[in-house]
């Protein structure tokens, strides 16, 4: 049986304030197979980012179980099982390109050598062969972006966590980021758990959309989009495209939306 | 950890009891550390190539440790309170306490004349870019000039205007040099302070028609705050030091400057009385900065926006 | 800590990393850049011109106050003599930023480490930023004898120490934390987030505390010389000429002093700018 990505029974993470306590997160269960793309939608507040940090032990769960490839979170990020990139592309400004991309590598102990031929990989994919000696105050957010889902993909993870990582970019450029995102995952065959705030963006890339509320944080709907392995700019302009992202709108509204051409 | 239910401000100062709690143990371990190197050091010191025979050669790494050099704690504090030099005169903290007020009081003129100096600098240099341009450079270099040059110089000129009919005691020649030293601080943060709004705030004032005079009246000054509090503190320390080193150069008496190089000629004789005066500058140096510190405290809500370290 | 931090950053900020100079306000989008270099020589050529026709034109400026090229002649001529005056105190504030600067490092470091050290060194070192150093001189030259430079330089350490630790606590603070998930997230050593993360994030904090440092070394050398101490040195040579009226001599060795300032300043701006290039701004 292949082995679930990310298997969640009961996590609830509860934050203690000066105020008293906030339920960031309660009662999630949630699995994520090898090499399914899932996403977290909601407003702010729900603990879409929150599950992220748990799953990548950058906090820990207050309650429940966690298990990563069926290990626990901790164990998991040791090993280095998962890749992760945040909303900003946090590159180490004092680093080149190519240092930053091979990062996680060098913390690692892989050789020079080993490490130069991955970094030109990697920068082969995501399309900046030609800036690997450049600074990041000379790259634009997009190409810093995807510096950060290069460094990501470095040793070669079977999970990618992204929280939110085209939130600080035009439309535009997130289109076509989230294309090459999607070419990727396929390429790497990685499991993907996706943070963000647009409908739109969500059904694009995922074969399942997780819909989340707030006070408390916790899961309230599941949406399988079916929209199939081939997500091409002509998917965007489809009648099922439309009908998904409606479906992913009335989960997070709670009631379904009167269309205009009914009344 | 913290009871929750007590109010921020009872949190804030609790906070402040920890810290000082914390400061006056490092002061203890000074101490402690002091007495540990008389108890346990070389007395004659650890020279490091020392040509035997020939007093004064070599580095001395470490100090003395015997009592004419190095007095314990206690005697320096004992020593406070006999008489200043012998027979019916004051106790020395009385004598110490008093240079000291007298060049606090220096101090104060000063500081108050680098304000005003520091200030109007600080406000034309904001308003003309050029003006910063040209001026600032030399007030950077200003301060690499070592003052002591220039105390004959005005102690000179001071003279020539008393004599010629002006009215210029010798203190307020110290007082100058002390400016001297505190208007930089001010220019420097003035000019930060002023320029420091955001963009979007001045466009606002914009918006509003808002002439010069009013957009510093109702949005510079205020967002100036932050940056010159800590200015007027360093003011304060640096008009303080500029008083002590003039004192010393033009040779005022009843400052604590001229006590410090007085005492501290008779210490081989009088080993703990130069702490006297040292303890003294230090005090004033705390009195100086916490006095200007009160005038933060109204200032409260202008601060809103200050960074915390 | 506030206090002691703005303190010691009181001198202009170096500037801002490559790609993110400030809009200029729209009066003076006019100016041009070549200006920023013109404008002070302008200034400064304005005194020189000011001072030369006080004295030499007027002849009003008292004795004290020496034509500027009277200053420049005896500067010329005893060039010697005022070198080795010069190399005194400079060693001294050399010696004093150095050792300043180290045990600025081990204690910020223990600092940022510890939390007691953080809390009995916190209210030291603000104390010590206020108070007037050089008066602790004519003790030190007690301990340490009288023909000993230790005491300048202990006063020259401690000067140096303060911008120093204040500024390198701040920059070991100073990390980002997406940058420290990003660490945590790739499983680093804590050893390997300090070298990789850490340490080159404090850098441009601790070449801004050293160029503050390096003038405040220079001045308190030179400063500790006149409260006693061995009877070489700018400070003394000063106060010796200037007493017996020498004044043309006196500011030569002025002079000097002003040209050791200059050039630690310019040495360690020059470090900083490099070091603030690719800061984490």
């Amino acid at each position: 049986m292949t082995q679930l990505a990310v298997h969640a029974a009961g996590v609830g993470k509860v934050f203690p304030t000066k105020t008293g306590e906030v339920v960031a997160l309660t009662d999630v269960e949630l699995e994520v197979s090898a090499g399914e793309f899932v996403s977290l939608i909601g407003p702010s507040g729900c603990g879409k980012s929150t599950l992220l940090r748990l799953i990548a032990d950058l906090d820990q769960a207050t309650s429940g179980t966690l298990e990563i490839f069926g290990k626990p979170a901790k164990r998991a990020r040791i090993d280095q099982d998962y890749g992760i990139a945040f909303q900003q592309a946090g590159l180490l400004p004092w680093r080149t390109v190519g240092a930053n991309i091979g990062l996680p590598l060098e913390l690692h102990g892989t050789g020079r050598a080993d490490r130069a031929a991955r970094i030109a990989e990697l920068a082969e994919l995501v399309g900046l062969s030609d800036f690997v000696d450049r600074y990041p105050d000379q790259l634009s957010g997009g190409m810093q972006q995807r510096v950060a889902i290069a460094r990501a993909l470095a040793a070669r993870p079977k999970l990618l966590l992204m929280d939110e990582p085209f939130g600080a970019l035009d439309e535009m450029t997130r289109e076509r980021l989230q294309s090459e995102l999607t070419r990727i995952a396929a390429e790497t065959s990685a499991a993907v758990v996706f943070v963000t705030h647009s409908i739109p963006e969500a059904v694009f890339l995922s074969d399942r959309v997780v819909v989340m509320s707030p006070r408390p944080g916790r899961i309230t709907d599941v949406i399988e989009t079916g929209l199939g392995d081939v997500r091409d700019e002509a998917l965007r302009e489809s009648p099922e495209f439309f009908d998904r992202v409606t479906a992913v709108r009335e989960a997070l509204h709670g009631t379904p939306v009167t269309r205009a051409s009914e009344s | 950890m913290r009871p929750v239910g007590w109010s921020t401000r009872r949190q804030g100062e609790l906070r402040g009891w920890i810290a000082a709690g914390w400061g006056a143990l490092g002061v203890l371990a000074v101490l402690v550390l002091w007495e540990l190197y008389k108890f346990a050091g070389p007395s004659e010191g650890f020279i490091v190539g020392a040509v035997p025979g020939e007093s004064g050669s070599g580095v001395m790494l470490l100090p003395r440790t015997h009592d004419r050099a190095m007095p314990h704690v206690w005697d320096m504090a004992a020593r406070l309170f006999a008489p200043t030099s012998g027979g019916d005169t004051p106790p020395l903290w009385v004598s110490v306490a008093g240079a000291a007020l007298v060049t606090l009081g220096i101090a104060a003129v000063g500081w108050l004349i680098g304000v005003a100096v520091g200030a109007v600098l600080g406000l034309v240099m904001q308003r003309w870019r050029l003006l910063e341009w040209g001026l600032l450079p030399w007030i950077v270099v200003s301060q690499i000039v070592p003052l002591i040059a220039f105390a004959p110089v005005v102690n000179a000129i001071g003279n020539q205007i008393d004599r010629g009919g002006g009215i210029w005691p010798q203190w307020l020649s110290v007082a100058v040099i002390a400016s001297y030293l505190a208007f930089f601080p001010v220019a420097v943060g003035v000019l930060r302070g002023l320029a420091s709004p955001d963009r979007i705030h001045l466009d606002l004032m914009n918006s509003y028609a808002a002439g010069y005079w009013a957009t510093l009246f109702r949005l510079r000054l205020p967002a100036a705050v932050p940056h010159l509090l800590p200015a007027l503190r360093l003011a304060a320390a640096n008009a303080v030091l500029g008083a002590v080193v003039a004192e010393v150069s033009i040779g005022m008496r009843g400052g604590i400057g001229r006590m410090l190089i007085q005492l501290a000629g008779q210490a081989s004789s009088d080993p703990a009385a130069p702490w006297g005066p040292t303890f003294g500058s230090i005090a004033l140096g705390l009195i100086a900065a916490g006095s200007v510190a009160l005038i933060g405290l109204g200032l409260a809500n202008y601060r809103r926006g200050e960074a915390t370290a | 800590m506030t206090d002691a931090d703005a303190a010691t950053t009181m001198l202009p900020a170096a500037p801002e990393p490559s790609g993110r100079a400030p809009r200029p306000m729209p009066a003076e989008r006019e100016l041009p850049g070549w200006l920023k270099w013109v404008a002070p020589i302008v200034v400064g050529i304005l005194i020189l011109a000011i001072w030369i026709f006080w004295v030499d034109v007027l002849g009003t400026a008292p004795r004290m106050l020496p034509s500027p090229i009277a200053i420049a002649e005896e500067f010329v001529r005893r060039f010697p003599i005022i070198l080795d005056d010069m190399t005194i105190t400079a060693t001294n504030a050399l010696i004093g930023l150095v050792v300043g600067s180290l045990l600025a490092l081990l204690f910020a470091g223990l600092a940022a480490a510890a939390k007691p050290v953080d809390g009995m060194l916190a209210p030291l070192v603000s104390a010590l930023a206020v108070i007037p150093i050089v008066a602790v001189t004519p003790i030190l030259n007690t301990m340490f004898g009288a023909s000993s430079q230790f005491g300048r330089q202990a006063v020259a350490t401690i000067a140096a120490f303060i911008p120093v630790f204040v500024n390198v606590l701040r920059g070991l603070r100073q990390t980002r934390p997406v940058h420290r998930d990003l660490l945590r997230a790739s499983a680093a050593s804590g050893w390997q987030t300090f070298r990789v993360l850490t340490l080159p994030t404090a850098l441009p904090y601790l070449m801004t505390g050293l160029r503050i440092a390096s003038s405040l070394a220079v001045i308190a050398a030179l400063v500790a010389e006149y409260f006693g101490g061995p009877a070489d040195g700018i400070g003394t040579a000063i106060a010796t000429y200037a007493k017996s009226g020498r004044a043309a001599l006196a500011w030569a060795y002025v002079l000097g002093g002003i040209i050791i300032g200059l050039v630690f300043f310019l040495v360690t701006s020059l470090l900083e700018r490099l070091a603030t290039r690719r800061s984490s701004a």
